[in-house]
């Protein structure tokens, strides 16, 4: 059974003083997540991220496609009573201490007495609330309140916990202090789903991902294999290399930037990078550094995003408007 | 039933924490002043006089809250998103209407339960001592919570499918209107038209009915309450109350949060 199966899930808006028009917030997306897995959701701002998960926990109402969590349909609640939930920007009410709020929470799960007592002070504990939890949260920094939000998301120790840009707001401690809560969780053989547009968090997350522009699916899959497609340059930096070195080395190298007394190749075909290094050694250049040169994940996502963004563009002179 | 228990606590206390309770303050001034003063400056009719103000009191007192409260109950939840956080865990969205529902009739059953201490206490300075009659003003104050507890489902109606403004506005009206009920059927059957007589009479039944929960006048005036009307009044407020929550139930079942 998987933790999450999203079946061709699309959702138009109404929208318009007349509702007469319709935008398309999510095309057809299709996902699956393994239990156990830490899976990011990655996509500029309205790419579909909040969408989708406001649609998984039937906020919204999908226009068509269906999807089940841990293997029961969105409209069964008591699939609710196994997940946890961090909205976007969460809100909560400012009346509550940290105290009140994760009681409340943990009583709307059926829990109660020493049980939740316990996973309070536990809770609290982990996402440094303790010295705070008798302070009403309209006094809370933004960074205490997603704290909080963390706090209410685990109350019931859920199996599959679903994130919406959980480190919006956080200063570093509290990226890291983040960061470090999901890989528990992950040791904890929990299903983590995280939106995000902060490609370093994923990056040191994820095992896999998925990403979204203008609601329709550009990529998923591991992380690792994403990055490993990229690894198909090199980049070599030379310490001032004469003008006659530079011509013969042009024709083989993709790039060649100048900083200061230094030069930057960037080496695409692999064959090539013998033959710069001959040149270069054999006009007497010192190498500084050869280094294999990676795509990072901001790489895979530029790329895609910018592909998408240019294949709906309008061509240049098919313009008549 | 755990749930709607959690949230209902849950409104109760936020109420109190937005010092909803504070208007007691007001209330306790308004009887204190009363019951010193009319038995100053009107001869014979003091005890009237207090019995009409304190319930009108309490009524008005009650209907602000009721409105006020009831029309944020559903619509402030979404402006603030608070909602994305309750329908998330494992709540219906009946769950949450009840709950919410119950929340401001505790906050409203617990107003009008000290408001009512505090209007016999004046009553007993006034009279210096009460009488086993003086408790037959129990019944006016249930029928001002049944009337207050049909206006909370009306501003909970209005709240799923409109503004905090156009519900509170709505909710109004609607309270206004209800107060008229009997006189727009007894115009339509005064004004000799057919089709005026049958629109009349649907709305008479479409309307809520308050005048029949008004009963200050009688109770200060010392008439018995038919054991009827206590009867027939609590059966068509249950009545009305449950059609209105389901109609919000509907509704809210099918709204969307953005």
């Amino acid at each position: 059974m998987q933790a999450i199966e999203i079946n061709a899930l699309t959702k138009e808006y109404r929208v318009g003083f007349w509702k007469s028009r319709t935008k398309r917030a999510l095309n057809s997306l299709t996902l699956q997540v393994e239990p156990g897995e830490v899976f990011g959701l990655l996509g500029p701002n309205g790419a579909g991220k909040t969408t989708t998960l406001k649609i998984l926990f039937r906020l919204v109402f999908p226009t068509s496609g269906t999807a089940r969590i841990l293997g029961k349909e969105l409209n069964d609640t008591s699939m609710h009573q196994r997940v946890g939930y961090l909205p976007e920007h969460p809100y909560f009410y400012d009346h509550l201490t940290p105290d009140e709020l994760l009681n409340y929470t943990g009583r709307l799960f059926g829990m109660g007495g020493d049980a939740l007592r316990r996973r309070v002070n536990q809770l609290l504990d982990q996402v440094g609330l303790t010295e705070s939890r008798h302070v009403p949260l309209r006094r809370f920094s933004k960074g205490m309140v997603q704290r909080a939000g963390i706090a209410q998301a685990l109350i019931n120790d859920p199996d599959v916990v679903f994130l919406d840009e959980p480190m919006t707001g956080l200063d570093p401690i509290g990226r890291r202090e983040v960061r470090d809560l999901v890989l528990r969780l992950r040791d904890a053989q929990k299903t983590v789903f995280f939106s995000t547009h902060i490609l370093s968090d994923a990056e040191t997350l994820c095992d896999r991902v998925a990403i979204l522009n203008r609601g329709q699916l550009q990529g998923c899959g591991e992380l690792r294999q994403i990055l490993s497609l990229g690894a198909s340059a090199t980049e070599v930096i030379l310490e001032n290399p004469p003008d006659g070195v530079m011509e013969e080395l042009r024709p083989l190298v993709f790039s060649m930037v100048r900083t200061g007394d230094r030069v930057r190749l960037e080496i695409r075909e692999e064959a090539n990078t013998d033959k710069v290094l001959t040149i270069a050694l054999g006009g007497k250049v010192k190498v500084v550094s050869l280094n294999p040169v990676k795509m990072s994940l901001e790489d895979y996502f530029v790329a895609k995003v910018s592909a998408a963004n240019l294949e709906s563009a309008v061509p240049l002179g098919t313009y008549d408007g | 039933m755990g749930r709607i228990m959690t949230i209902a606590f849950g409104a109760f206390r936020e109420s109190v924490r937005e010092r909803v309770l504070y208007n007691l303050i007001v209330f306790a001034f308004l009887m204190i002043g009363a019951a010193i003063l009319m038995g100053s400056i009107s001869v014979g009719v003091e005890q009237f006089i207090l019995v009409n103000l304190g319930l009108g009191a309490i009524s008005v007192f009650g209907l602000l809250i009721a409105i006020f409260i009831g029309i944020g109950l559903v619509s402030k939840e979404i402006d603030r998103r608070t909602i994305y956080n309750i329908l998330s865990k494992p709540v219906r969205r009946a769950e949450f209407i009840l709950g919410k529902y119950a929340g401001l009739l505790l906050t409203l059953s617990v107003n009008t339960t000290i408001m009512t201490v505090g209007f016999y206490l004046a009553l007993a300075f006034q009279k210096k001592g009460l009488g086993l009659e003086d408790f037959s003003l129990l019944i006016a104050i249930y029928f001002i919570l049944l009337e207050l507890a049909i206006v909370v489902g009306i501003a909970i109606f209005f709240s799923c499918i409109s503004t905090s403004i156009l519900s509170a506005v709505f909710t109004f009206c609607l309270f206004v209107i209800g107060n008229f009920s009997n006189d727009i059927r007894w115009f339509g059957q005064e004004s000799g038209s057919p089709l005026l007589e049958k629109a009349t009479a649907v709305l008479y039944y479409i309307l809520p009915n308050f005048s029949d929960f008004n009963v200050i006048d009688q109770v200060a005036h010392g008439v018995r309450i038919p054991g009827v009307l206590i009867t027939a009044n609590t059966c068509y407020a249950m009545l009305y109350i449950a059609i209105l929550l389901s109609g919000a139930v509907l509704i809210f079942e099918e709204r969307e949060f953005r």
